[in-house]
Order: structure tokens, then C-alpha cells, then sequence
């Protein structure tokens, strides 16, 4: 590597394009205020400073979409719902990200067989990303939800398009 | 007043009007006919002897056995002394701060409780909305048009679409179809393009 040797000053770092991308999504997932039901008590605890979310660069929650990286899908989505849901995540700019908490977002949860209003899993509404059961997740569970996505970021790259 | 008065009071002042009482129960009612309910709620609220000026509840009930709707409406009667026919007495005294004994109309201590139940037929249910005479009724009239399909009549926030002219509904969507409480009720199988089927192998994603 003799023709790159000694050409720069000190304090330059080489890496290649695709690292530097995902050092910076995954630092900065920025979520959505999006609480549906009781799954979002979890998601403030775990914003609040005992779990301390922003120790992973995810606790700057925003209040619209269009600031947003990350969905925090947390709580039951009803019919009347899907259709905001839907708009707010057409609304966020790429690259996007969409994580089902609880057990409702994930499949309808305990109003699987019996609510008339309940959607059955919001993944029949936007692609999901990322799963975290619970009923409510407990914050340790949300945090390794959100540690899985800064895998998934961090193995992307932009010559191809992450699979959702 | 005890239930009983209250019932012989209806029954004397209404007559047929007044289908049924039932007034040693724990939740003594009157079962009152349909087309008579906005005279008969009129007479409630503003009769100095019942004074019911509070309209606590709309329960709606779906009889399947009897083919039939129910409605039951809890009435409370507070006290209330500008009402017991010195209003314009209470409102003077109070701005010359002459009487100052209790210091208000209301001292929130309920005279007596009553209610009453409407029952329709389930192929035509048409009840006399009463949100003029108690404005709490609005939203319960809603709430009990939306989930079991009772209609009010000359509701204030009613709409006419394919179904008639019925209130607004309070909870589901606007362009919901159905009445969800009713005991016939069946789930809807899509909702604008979203499957609502509780088969597990028919709630794939599609993306």
C-alpha cells in the first residue's frame, strides 16, 4: 500500500463507505412518539433514565414522522388505526424502520379471536423489521429489539437494498 | 321519593304510556313506551316533585330471546334549590351576597335515584333521542347507536348516509358496517384491504 502511505496528515482515518453509513444509522436510530396503548408505558420507562435508551444514540423521540428513523409500533392497532399508521409511515424519510412491541402489533394478541376492531399483527399493515414479544415487552426486551436492528443496520450496505 | 311514589306518579300523570314497574327491585325502573319517552323524560326533568336533572347513564341492552332492543336510562335526581322553583331568587341573593349558607346551587346530595327502560323491536329500533333534555345524552345515544344499532331520533350530531339517518357514531370508523355489541354480530373477514380473518394461515403479510 506504498502509494497511500505518508500522504495524508494525522488525525485521517481510512474506512470504507458502507461502515461509516452504518455507524451513523445505527448511532442515531431516532424513534417515533407512537404509543398506542400499554406497551408505550414500557417504551417511556425504557426511554426514562433507569434503562436510559439514548445509551444506544435511540432516545430522541420524536414527535413527527418526518424526524423520524424508527416506529415503535406499541400497542394495540385497531382498524380505525391502520389507516393513520399507515400514512405516518409513509410519511417518514429513508431509510425507515418499523419494530412490532407486544403482542397485539405482533399477531392481535389477546384480541386475536375475539376483537372485531383489532388488526391481527401490524405486519399485514407496514413491513416489520424487527419483532419484540411481551405483553408489554419489559425494557430489557425492548433494548435488545433495538440492539438486533443495529445488527441488521450495520450488516446492510448500500449496494443492495436491505431485505425487509 | 321512594320508587314506589315515583312509579304511582307515572303511572297516574301517563297512563298506558307507562308499560311496566318494577319498583321494589334493587334498580327500580319503569318500562316507558317508545313514543311517548321525550313527554315522559320531560316530566322527569322538570316536575318540582322528581327533579331528575341528571342523566347518569344509557345502557343498551340486545334481548335476543325477545326479538327485542333495550334501553335503560339511569336518572339522578341532585339537589338542586334554584330548581325547586326559587331559581331567580337564588340568582339575586347570591349577587347581593345577601344568604350565604351553603354557597351554591348544587350541594351535590342526591334526593332520589329512578330508571328508566325502552324496549323496540329489533327490526325497527327508534327511540326519541333525548340529548335536549339532558345534554349528557348525546355522546351515550351515540355510543348506543354505534354498538348496538339503536336509532335515536332527532339526535343533535346525526348524519344520513346509505343506512338512514342515525347519530354519528362515537367509536368505530364512520364507514363502519354492523353493530358490534349486538349478540348476531359477525366480524368483519377484510377492513379496507387488511384481513381481519382469526385463522392463523390467512394473516400472512403480504408486502
Amino acid at each position: 500500500m506504498s502509494w497511500i502511505e505518508n500522504r495524508f496528515e494525522e488525525g485521517v482515518i481510512v474506512t470504507s463507505l458502507d461502515w461509516f453509513l452504518n455507524w451513523g444509522k445505527t448511532s442515531s436510530i431516532w424513534p417515533m412518539t407512537f404509543g398506542l396503548a400499554c406497551c408505550a408505558i414500557e417504551m417511556m420507562a425504557t426511554g426514562a433514565s433507569r434503562f436510559d435508551l439514548d445509551r444506544f444514540g435511540a432516545g430522541a423521540f420524536r414527535a413527527t414522522p418526518r424526524q423520524s428513523d424508527l416506529m415503535i409500533v406499541a400497542g394495540t392497532v385497531t382498524y380505525k388505526m391502520a389507516s393513520r399508521l399507515k400514512r405516518l409511515y409513509n410519511q417518514m424519510p429513508e431509510p425507515k424502520y418499523v419494530m412490532a412491541m407486544g403482542a397485539c402489533t405482533i399477531g392481535g394478541g389477546p384480541y386475536f379471536k375475539h376483537g372485531y376492531h383489532v388488526v391481527k399483527g401490524v405486519d399485514l399493515v407496514v413491513p416489520v423489521d424487527i419483532y419484540v414479544p411481551g405483553c408489554p415487552p419489559r425494557p430489557e426486551a425492548l433494548i435488545e429489539g433495538l440492539m438486533r436492528l443495529q445488527d441488521k443496520i450495520r450488516n446492510s450496505s448500500i449496494a443492495k437494498k436491505a431485505s425487509a | 321519593m321512594s320508587p314506589e311514589a315515583i312509579c304511582n306518579l307515572l303511572k297516574k300523570r301517563f297512563g298506558e304510556a307507562i308499560v311496566a314497574t318494577a319498583a321494589d327491585t334493587p334498580h327500580p325502573c319503569a318500562v316507558v313506551r317508545a313514543v311517548d319517552w321525550l313527554v315522559v323524560a320531560r316530566f322527569l326533568r322538570d316536575d318540582p316533585q322528581l327533579r331528575f336533572n341528571m342523566l347518569r347513564c344509557i345502557t343498551a341492552l340486545d334481548l335476543v330471546a325477545d326479538n327485542k332492543l333495550a334501553a335503560v336510562y339511569d336518572l339522578v335526581a341532585m339537589h338542586d334549590k334554584w330548581a325547586a322553583g326559587n331559581r331567580e331568587q337564588g340568582r339575586a341573593s347570591e349577587q347581593t351576597g345577601s344568604v350565604a349558607d351553603d354557597g351554591g346551587g348544587l350541594d351535590y346530595a342526591c334526593l332520589h335515584i329512578f330508571a328508566v327502560r325502552i324496549e323496540v323491536e329489533r327490526a325497527n329500533p327508534h327511540i326519541p333521542s333525548v340529548a335536549a333534555v339532558w345534554p349528557a345524552a348525546d355522546w351515550h345515544e351515540r355510543e348506543a347507536y354505534d354498538l348496538m344499532g339503536i336509532r335515536f331520533d332527532q339526535h343533535p350530531d346525526e348524519v344520513s348516509d346509505h343506512d338512514g339517518t342515525h347519530p354519528r357514531r362515537i367509536l368505530c370508523p364512520d364507514d363502519w358496517e354492523g353493530y358490534p355489541l349486538r349478540k348476531d354480530y359477525l366480524y368483519p373477514l377484510e377492513y379496507h384491504g387488511i384481513p381481519g380473518t382469526t385463522e392463523y394461515e390467512l394473516t400472512s403479510p403480504k408486502h
